[in-house]
Parts: C-alpha cells; structure tokens; sequence
C-alpha cells in the first residue's frame, strides 16, 4: 500500500485526469456494447477483439505513412461491414436464442477473432506515434500526453454523433423501437433483421473508433482485447442499458478507480481491481434484487 | 464374429508394437542425427518462436553443407523434428513426452522463454535426454539440479545489474537511487533479483519498486512516480510492450532521468518503432553482431548477420545468435563423445569449452553459460533521425561511449 498519491496533490490531480481520460475512452467502448444489448440481448465477449482490430487498422495506415488519426474515420467504416458480416454469419441465428448461446457464440468469434489476428499480424506489440506532443499543467507538474487529449475528445465527439443520429434519423428511432418491444416493432413494420444487423455493425463501428485511438495512446497486441470488453461490461452493468449520461459517468469513475487503484495498491493489481470491482457489483446487485424481487432484464 | 474382432486386435497390436519399435531407432537413422524441438511457432510468443526456428535452421544448414559431424569416423548430418507448443506451457511438456517416447528422439533443443523450458526440463530429466537450450534464461531453471539441462546463455539476473555497477561508476563510485518496474512473470522477476543484489553490493537505494502487470499497456502512474523521485536510473523490465510502452510514455510525460535500462529492446524494433524518442536507451543484450567473437561455422556477428539477412530477410535478433550456438554445441560434444550414448554425450556437454561468434561457452553444475558476459547497448541517433544500436558496456567490446547522463527532454 502506498498513499504517496495523496500526499503530493499535484499526483492526485494528475491521477484524476489521467483516469478521467481513459474512462471517456472506455464510455465509449461501452456505449457500443450497451446498445446491441439492449437492442438484441446480446453481450458481446468479442467487443475487446473487435477493439483491438480497429487498432491494426489504425496501425497499418501508420505503417504505410498515413497519420493514424485518420484510423478514426477509416476504421468504423471497415468495421461497420465486418459487423454486420459477423452479424450475418453468426449473430442472427443466436439472437432469439437464451442469453447464455450468445455469450458462448462470441466467446468463440472471440478465440477466432485473436488467432486470426496473431496470425495475420504476429504476436508483436506495436503502436501507432501520432507525434502529438504534450500538454503541461500548473507549472510542468501535471502532463497531459496531447494523444490521450485527442482520444477523449473523439470519443465524445462520436457519442455525441450517435446520440443525435439515434434521436432523429429514420433508423435511430427504429433501433429504439426494437430496443422497447421487438414484437410490436416487427407488427407496426419495422425490418428488425435490418435493425439488428445496423445496431452490430454500429457497435463495431465504435469499437474501430475506439481501436485506433487507443493504438494512438497505447498499445496494441492480438490478446489485448478481453481487458476491454470486462471493463465495457462492468460500466454497462453499472450504468444500465439505454443510458447514455449514465454509461459516461460510470466509465469515467472506472478510470479515476483504476489510476488509484494503480497508485495505491501497485501497477501489478490494476486489472485485478478491475475485476474485484465487477464481482463486487454483481453481487451487491443481486442481493439488491432479491430484495427487491425484481427480473434483471 | 467373434473370431474377427479377435483378428483385429492381434493385428492392431502387431501394427501398434511394430510402429513403436521402428520409432525408437529414430535418434540416429543412417547419417542423420535426429533433434527434437517444441517452438512456438503460433500464440503469443510465436514472433520469438520464429526467430529461434531460424537460428537452428541456419545453424543446421550450415553444419550439414560443411561436412556434419564426425562420430566413430563416420559422418552424420542434422535433423530436426518441429512441434508447434502453441506458446503453451502444458502442451510444450506433453510435446516433449511425444517427441521422445513415441518419436524415439534423444537429443532435444530448446523452446522459447524461460517457462516454457521450465515445462520442459522436467520432461527430458526424466528420461535422460540432454538438452541444450538457448531461450530460457530464468535463473530458478540452473537451481534445480538438472542434469541434462544446458544453457548457451547467460542467466536473467545478469540482464541489468551490469547497468546499476555502470551508474555507480559514473557517479565516482557513489551509490545511486534506482527505481524498477518489472512485469510479474519468472523471467522478469529473476532480472529484477539480480538488480536487487547489484543495489545491495553497491550499498545503493531503491527508490521505487513497482510490479507490471501481464496485460500492460500504460505505466503512467510509475512514471509520475519517477517524475517526484527523481532517481539516477530506471529500470524496466516487461518484454516488448515493456519496453515500448516505457519508451512512448517517457517521451511523452518528459520523464528526466540521468540513465535508463531495459530489456528487449531488440525484440520490440525499439528505434524502428519509436525514432529519436527512443535514443539514449541502454539496453540489455545476450548479443550483438559486432562483438568479436569467432568460430569456424559462423567466422564472427558480422558474417552471421549478413548471412543470416541473406537467408530470413532480416537483421538477427540475439534470439536466433544463441539458437544458432545451440547446434554448435551439439556438434562439439557428439564429436568429443564420439558416441551417440545419451550419458556420454551429456558428460561431454558438461566439459564444453569452447567459442563460437555468439560468445564463450563453458556450463556451470547448474547448466548455465558463465563464460559470457552480458553486453550494454545504448540507442544513438544521428541527425537525420537514423538510429542505431551501439554496444557500450562492458568496456571491452565497447563500440561507442556511453551518453550519461541523458539530456533533459527540454534540451533535446
């Protein structure tokens, strides 16, 4: 244990807004993954892999001389097509199915996702420099890598994108239908095959978006991608599906937690806490359930 | 009916017992000497597996089309049995169990990393089957008392203590505040023990003393850490994406610190990947391609290299050097057996004495390489941005002077 955090408030400052950044970074993974389980009830254990796929992509336009920033917008186009192809191969024939099919079925993209990756790419460790420089702070105490500052920044400006486009496009609104009531949907003519393969392509779009930036400010590495689709799933769970400010909030506590966490107990336990944290969630949940008797749906 | 199935066992039986008496004679069939070899050629370690493949591959070409080995005036050519361990540590045990009880082979070479060799060790110890390892370099693999177990190279806690003696002598001989931050895997681990020993011979300080995790990818809060310390060194050791996310974040948070040592540099590409931002790095090496060592395969690092790029297609990391030197080893030893006799060919492992162009090699009891030293070097650019890895320490095999203490990011 070792509070040195709190004792020099220039690391704490630091600490928050390092946490803050990673945790809108995060918001964003977990905002894909709230909507294809609200619209599908699916829970995406690929949501990591397809992360870590957008990073290649990020990655190899770094490779060959483009700026990998613009992996942001090339990156969701890609990954938009891949979703919906998983979506057309795999995802429609699990999405009536028990919640515990789905999970087994994206487990499998998800092995399948990480050997292809390995394979097509080795099982090298590689980044993207996007030579952003850095930010200083109240007198070169506090640093702020401009990378991270960039990736926050994208990552709202994309929920913001999606927030509108959700509210008033043609689409948006049949994805909120299908989300509300499948069945009446489909009756009042709502191509809900249509929806489903748009919300999957959508949620692998944002996991491109996310990708790149993190190829961007950290690293990227076949294997790398469970770590994310814990945390995405432990802020959708906290914050509730369909809620967007709710999903914000929770994915950027989880990054403050995970820097001080980090501080305090060691670098070595800062995944650990992660999952710590999960557990602890799913049980204060459920005994907050029972008490209620209440469906978790 | 029942006479049929009586039929078919026997056959079956006969088939069984017939391909497992054919499979023993396997170790040496006419003028071939038959190798086995787990190597992770998929999974997460399948880049480095690659790498070692090459090195024996080379060194098996090269041997072979320089007249083999010589054993009771006849000649014998190299050959080696690949299996994929999948980077596996359960499936590299079991595949060295195939390799030899049902393959029959007798003589095995190492996989890649120390816990995969960890998984292996106790496999061919049983069955008496020496090995000669050239990527484990774990120092819990030379404690256990293996007999059969040999290692070309040096062992992990030498990786960086040779750096913490290197700051001490550039500050007069003072001791030095020394933060670490090591990943939590035996390899590291073991680094980070020898560190320790350096600290306490040298009566100096750790000042930090922080443990990675496995799925690294941001060290950030070391760094602030380092930033509000200010120690004379900091040393990192967590394979590639250690050694990149170190790198990346360094420059970008504009940590200043007088000296800083890693491990893998070679295998993260780090100047390829990080230019300038990477130079002043000193970094850890069992070898490097101008160190002048010489044998009669190879003739020295240079010719190795640029056979080596020749035939792969790229500059030889240290991982293929030593895999290299693992099949010269062989060959030394079965020619001073001068008998294909397990027990013999592992006395003769024990009295190597020889050098080749990827160094000295002499084992100690525990299995170890104490014969050769680890060598520094520190990342140098030009002004063109081109860089380079240049040996620095030890003094002997220096190309370059060391650049101490880095400049600070505000003059660069």
């Amino acid at each position: 244990m070792d509070f040195m955090v709190f004792q020099y408030p220039m690391i704490t400052v630091q600490a928050c807004l390092d946490g803050i950044l990673l945790g809108i970074l995060f918001a964003l993974i977990a905002y894909g993954m709230a909507l294809q389980w609200g619209v599908m009830n699916i829970i995406n254990i690929a949501q990591g892999d397809l992360v870590i796929l957008g990073g290649y992509i990020a990655y190899f336009m770094y490779l060959y001389g483009i700026h990998p920033a613009w992996g942001v917008i090339v990156a969701p186009v890609i990954m938009y097509f891949l979703g919906v192809l998983i979506y057309k191969l795999v995802i429609n024939k699990v999405v009536d199915r028990d919640l515990f099919i789905s999970i087994l079925a994206t487990f499998g993209i998800s092995i399948l996702f990480m050997q292809l990756m390995n394979f097509a790419f080795g099982a090298d460790v590689v980044l993207a420099n996007s030579d952003y420089g850095t930010t200083m702070l109240f007198n070169n105490n506090v640093v702020l890598p401009n990378s991270k500052l960039f990736s926050a920044f994208i990552s709202i400006l994309f929920a913001i994108c999606l927030v509108i486009y959700m509210k008033k496009s043609k689409l948006g609104r049949a994805i909120r239908a299908t989300a509300q009531n499948a069945r009446a949907a489909k009756i009042l003519g709502v191509d809900t095959e249509k929806v489903y393969a748009a919300t999957f392509g959508i949620n692998a779009a944002l996991c491109g978006v996310a990708g790149a930036l993190i190829s961007i400010t950290f690293t990227i590495h076949p294997y790398m991608g469970l770590p994310y689709t814990i945390r995405s799933f432990m802020i959708v769970i906290v914050a509730g599906l369909g809620n967007l400010p709710g999903v914000a909030m929770s994915g950027m506590g989880l990054g403050v937690f995970e820097e001080f966490a980090d501080y305090i107990l060691g670098t070595e336990f800062r995944i650990g806490s992660v999952f710590l944290l999960l557990v602890l969630i799913l049980v204060y949940r459920r005994f907050k359930l029972s008490r209620k008797r209440e469906y978790l749906k | 009916m029942r006479s049929n199935k009586i039929i078919l066992s026997f056959v079956s039986a006969l088939v069984i017992l017939f391909s497992t008496s054919v499979a023993s004679f396997a170790k040496v069939v006419g003028d071939k000497i038959i190798l086995g070899a787990a190597i992770s050629l998929t999974g997460k370690y399948s880049s480095n597996g690659v790498h070692t493949q090459n090195g024996y591959n080379m060194a098996v070409d090269r041997i072979n089309s320089m007249g083999g080995v010589k054993v009771g005036g006849k000649t014998y050519k190299f050959d080696i049995i690949y299996y994929d361990d999948e980077s596996n540590p359960k499936r590299a045990a079991q595949l060295a169990e195939r390799l030899i009880s049902q393959d029959g082979v007798e003589f095995m070479l190492g996989p890649y990393s120390s816990g995969l060799t960890k998984a292996i060790a106790p496999v061919t110890e049983k069955y008496g089957v020496p090995m000669v390892e050239a990527n484990g370099a774990s120092r819990s693999l030379f404690t256990k008392g293996y007999k059969y177990l040999f290692a070309v190279l040096a062992p992990a806690n030498l990786y960086l203590d040779v750096a913490i003696d290197l700051a001490v002598e550039k500050n007069n001989g003072k001791p030095v505040t020394v933060a670490m931050a090591f990943e939590q895997d035996a390899f590291s681990q073991d680094v980070r023990l020898g560190v320790l020993d350096a600290i306490k011979r040298t009566g100096s300080k750790k000042v930090i003393d922080d443990k990675l995790p496995k799925e690294l990818n941001d060290m950030a809060a070391t760094l602030v850490k380092v930033k509000q310390m200010k120690p004379d060194v900091l040393v990192v050791s967590g394979h590639t994406k250690g050694a990149l996310t170190a790198i990346r974040q360094i420059a970008e948070m504009k940590v200043d610190v007088p000296m800083l040592a890693m491990t893998h540099c070679d295998a993260a590409k780090l100047s390829k990947q990080h230019g300038k931002n990477s130079q002043y790095a000193l970094c850890a090496s069992q070898w490097h391609k101008t160190l002048t060592y010489k044998d009669n395969f190879f003739k020295d690092g240079m010719t190795y290299a640029a056979d080596f790029e020749k035939e792969f297609g790229y500059d030889p990391p240290y991982q293929s050097a030593e895999s290299s030197a693992a099949l010269l080893v062989f060959k030394d030893a079965f020619e001073r057996a001068n008998s294909f006799d397990q027990k013999k060919v592992r006395d003769a492992l024990a009295a190597t004495n020889m050098q080749t162009f990827y160094g000295n090699i002499k084992f100690a009891p525990g299995g170890q390489n104490v014969d050769k030293p680890m060598v520094l070097f520190q990342v140098m650019c030009d002004d063109s941005g081109k860089c380079e890895n240049k040996v620095v320490a030890p003094t002997k095999w220096a190309s370059a002077k060391l650049i101490h203490p880095v400049p600070k990011w505000s003059e660069r």
